[in-house]
């Protein structure tokens, strides 16, 4: 296992003031593999995932993609990685199809995104500016913009939230697609039953 | 190169779709400039005396006015972290972000300055140099004030202490810019505080998109 490891983290610490998160905290992702970060509310699951992505630093320890920090990656080893947060980075102003056009612009990915968006039910509103839709289709917008950045690793904080029963199945299905032809995800979530496959790896932070 | 275009034309479709936020630095400017003559005493000559310092220092103060929103709002919705993520090196999407940012806010109040020179007597003639030192002054200002948006990414209210970290660093383009319109009022050769201005702006505008991506890198975190 430890040869295929590709996203591995060794160490890792974070300390807030004199309360500790997690400490000793170590993983290693080889292809094809789907990783389930469960813990309460406030056990440091959005702060790990953001440190796995880069984009925070942790207070010991190191997260490395095939074998180089997470923080000082650049070019396509970058765009490898794609995390989603809480919030779906969407431009209240523009359309659904121009942040999407916007995404795969800095992604410098095809704008071919017409069938993602079907997959999506989106159709109907991808020409309505994204103040007007719902939590759950701005949670659709975000889902569309992780398929189209076609990258290895999916770091999803929490991805369910706000989507309907057949958005969530959506969501599981194209998990387990992505999982099956080797990438590697890292999700945060309550319901780890809902991703629940054979070899899925889980980190207890409670 | 596709993702400076890519950044500049997203930002400037957003900003004219929120086109009234926009014109508050305006307002706030001529306001500002329709004030000074009203609490001065209104003697043509006294007029001309303060008019350049009035209008570059309302200037200046109408160019905070705008800064926070170059940052904060794709910190609140999460794309300045995908900004950060993406392959794309963050200074270019800076100076992207800086660029649409001056363009929207900057061009349109050195559009109203020649305006705002009538009021206060300032010659016809003197006119080009000042539009010339603002033009060389407006890329050093936008980053200073981009500098001091980054820095103050992370805290909720920014506002006020921006103003606090940038006001005094644009001292220089205060003295070289109403040194210059000073000069051509009284029409005497301009150069060398123009020149002064334009080797501001070209060290502003090569090593200011490095430390502005810096600063939002740590805001960040």
């Amino acid at each position: 296992m430890t040869d295929r490891a590709l996203l591995s983290g060794r160490d890792l610490a974070v300390w807030r003031g004199e309360r500790c998160l997690f400490e000793e905290l170590h993983f290693e992702l080889g292809p094809a593999q789907l990783a389930l970060l469960v813990g309460a509310n406030g056990s440091g699951k959005t702060t790990l995932l953001r440190i796995v992505a880069g984009l925070g630093v942790p207070t010991a320890g190191s997260v490395t993609w095939k074998g180089a920090s997470v923080t000082e990656l650049t070019g396509e080893d970058r765009a490898e990685i794609a995390y989603r947060g809480h919030v779906e980075a969407l431009k209240r102003e523009l359309t659904v199809v121009e942040n999407l056009e916007f995404h795969a612009a800095i992604w410098s990915r095809e704008q071919a995104f017409e069938q993602v968006l079907e997959e999506l039910k989106l159709e109907q509103v991808a020409h309505m500016r994204a103040r007007y839709l719902s939590a759950g289709q701005r949670r659709r917008v975000a889902l569309a913009m992780l398929m189209l950045q076609g990258a290895k690793v999916w770091l999803l904080d929490e991805p369910t939230t706000n989507l309907d029963s057949e958005g969530r199945a959506l969501l599981v299905e194209w998990t387990r697609r992505h999982v099956a032809v080797g990438g590697i995800a890292v999700i945060a979530t309550h319901q780890p039953d809902e991703f629940a496959m054979r070899g899925a790896l889980m980190i207890d932070l409670s | 190169m596709n993702v400076f275009r890519a950044v500049l034309l997203r930002d400037l479709r957003v900003a004219f779709r929120r086109w009234s936020e926009l014109a508050h630095p305006l307002i706030f400017f001529v306001i500002v400039v329709t004030l000074f003559p009203l609490a001065l005493s209104p003697t043509a000559a006294q007029l001309r005396e303060v008019g350049v310092g009035v209008l570059w220092v309302a200037t200046l103060l109408s160019s905070l006015l705008a800064l926070d929103g170059l940052f904060r709002g794709d910190a609140d919705d999460g794309s300045l972290e995908q900004l950060l993520l993406s392959p794309a090196p963050m200074t270019i999407t800076v100076l992207a972000k800086v660029t649409a940012h001056a363009l929207v806010t900057l061009v349109p109040l050195i559009c109203l300055v020649p305006l705002s020179a009538y009021t206060f007597n300032i010659p016809v003639a003197a006119l080009p140099t000042l539009a010339a030192a603002l033009l060389l002054a407006a890329p050093t200002l936008s980053v200073l004030v981009a500098l001091g948006a980054a820095l103050t990414v992370s805290l909720r209210r920014g506002g006020s202490i921006v103003g606090l970290l940038v006001l005094p660093l644009t001292a220089p383009l205060l003295i070289f810019g109403t040194r210059a319109t000073d000069l051509s009022v009284n029409g005497e050769p301009t150069a060398a505080p123009l020149l002064l201005l334009g080797a501001l702006a070209a060290l502003a505008v090569s090593l200011g998109p490095l430390a502005i991506a810096a600063a939002v890198k740590v805001g960040l975190e």
